[in-house]
């Protein structure tokens, strides 16, 4: 396996794989804003969002955590923080600017949408210019930070994608890299597995306190079972019967080897390398949102039935072994094992494949869902506003 | 040509992995742990994807795939059978 790759060094020593100068909304109110500038200045992301008003407690405090670790993302080179007030709108710039990256922070009120997108437009030239300027370096291999999530998942993702990811994984762990999984209900059935991989018997109580805290959110709001929503329509059709099968086939991604190091929550940034476990949703897009919130800079997604999943900021790698879907959805497929299934390649061999198509993807390769403008960007909320 | 795999030898089900699976069709089956091939009956067309049943089992068994229990048994299952929503169930939530 190769032992490096090239990417951007940013301020606070932290390595992306993308050079993007993102438009970041506080709240719904000044999306129209946001997306004006991201039209006016070319080459620009605009990451509009339903949310960020009246929110309040930990939903808030999650609000804050991802949009500040989106802006804090590796893969960002600069961002122009757009707010309806100064104050959040400070928030989230005093938050990104701990990286030492390129922030400013732009109110409406007071100025209207036509002097803030001006403003906001002048800023945001200058930020891009200069990202264009920054070069590629070579990185070492422990730099890079890979999260996975599946999705659309059948019955092929738990014996042929989702195993491929596994076999990455064991061997990125060894090689000393920063991982995560997550998709805390989608475990259920498969829980005491990631349990007996948890490193100590603290990890294993950090794992199984959200882990039941999850499974007591949903027997309190589900009505029958979660039947019609765990495994979905599309995990059935595709020939998930349960969830104890979805998880089972789930936890392959973590290998047979990776040891789970930590427990992290929504949106937080692991502090050391190793497998992390975060508390998440189990819906494709809030998922690999917080990912991205969490400062992951490369993303594995196997698929079988074919989710076409993208991130504004977070290159996502689709990697699927159904072999009607690589052939129905070619265009959304980076990284086809369905050979898996016919024994025309090994575990190992198809995990080289994942391997090199992730290298390819760091070093600058778009990914099927960047070519396709796949951006999907879903904040989790944890109850209802104020 | 492989037409299911297996996870665990003591798996009571296994998936298609190709199209077009005709009842009737004798199965070549993968056993992926042990990287060796088994055959079985098939008795119902199977969607790519879907799984087929190893054995016969009766309303209450536990089915077992990974070697691990992923559900119950909830109408009667032939060897060779269609096995999915219409005769399986959680045993959670």
């Amino acid at each position: 396996m190769q032992k490096t790759f090239w990417g951007y060094r940013r301020e606070n020593g932290r390595v992306g794989v993308r050079n993007h100068v993102i438009i970041l909304p506080v709240d719904d109110l000044s999306n129209a804003a946001a997306e004006a500038v991201a039209h006016n200045i070319k080459g620009t992301i605009a990451i509009p969002h339903p949310y960020g008003r009246l929110q309040f407690g930990a939903d808030l405090e999650l609000h804050f955590r991802t949009l500040i670790g989106t802006g804090c993302n590796p893969n960002v080179a600069a961002v122009v923080v757009i707010g309806i007030e100064d104050q959040w709108t400070k928030k989230v710039v005093d938050g990104i600017a701990t990286t030492g990256k390129p922030v400013a922070g732009f109110g409406i009120e007071l100025h209207g949408d036509h002097d803030t997108i001006m403003r906001a437009s002048k800023a945001a030239r200058e930020f891009l210019q200069s990202a264009s300027e920054k070069h590629r370096e070579q990185c070492e291999l422990p730099e890079l930070w890979v999260s996975t999530k599946c999705g659309e998942s059948d019955t092929t993702s738990g014996c042929g994608a989702n195993p491929t990811v596994g076999d990455a994984f064991d061997k990125l762990y060894a090689s000393g890299c920063t991982l995560v999984f997550g998709e805390t209900t989608e475990l259920t059935g498969g829980e005491q597995i990631v349990a007996a991989r948890c490193r100590d018997d603290k990890v294993r109580a950090d794992f199984m306190r959200v882990f039941d805290r999850y499974q007591e959110v949903v027997n309190r709001h589900k009505t029958s079972d979660l039947s019609d929503s765990q495994p979905t329509k599309g995990n059935i059709a595709g020939g998930l019967t349960t969830i104890e099968e979805k998880a089972l086939g789930n936890i392959q991604k973590i290998g047979k080897k990776c040891v789970v190091d930590g427990v992290l929550d929504k949106a937080e940034m692991p502090t050391s390398p190793g497998l992390w476990f975060m508390d998440s949703s189990s819906a494709a897009a809030e998922m690999v949102t917080l990912c991205a919130a969490s400062g992951f800079a490369v993303h594995f997604f196997p698929t079988g039935q074919g989710n076409v999943i993208g991130n504004p900021i977070l290159p996502v790698i689709k990697i699927c072994a159904n072999p009607r879907t690589v052939r129905t959805m070619s265009e959304h497929v980076d990284v086809d094992t369905s050979g898996l299934l016919q024994r025309e390649i090994t575990m190992s061999e198809a995990g080289d494949k994942l391997l090199d198509m992730m290298f390819r993807t760091a070093n600058g390769r778009l990914t099927a869902a960047e070519a396709l403008g796949h951006r999907e960007f879903v904040l989790t909320r944890l109850y209802e506003s104020a | 040509m492989i037409h299911c795999v297996l996870h665990d030898p003591e798996d009571s089900v296994a998936v298609v992995v190709v199209e077009g699976v005709k009842a009737g069709t004798t199965l070549t089956g993968l056993v992926l742990d042990e990287d060796r091939t088994i055959t079985l009956p098939c008795i119902q067309d199977i969607p790519i994807g879907h799984k087929v049943a190893l054995k016969d089992m009766a309303v209450g068994d536990t089915v077992i795939k990974y070697g691990i229990d992923i559900g119950k048994v909830v109408q009667p299952i032939a060897k060779g059978q269609h096995a999915h929503v219409h005769n399986i169930k959680t045993k959670r939530w």
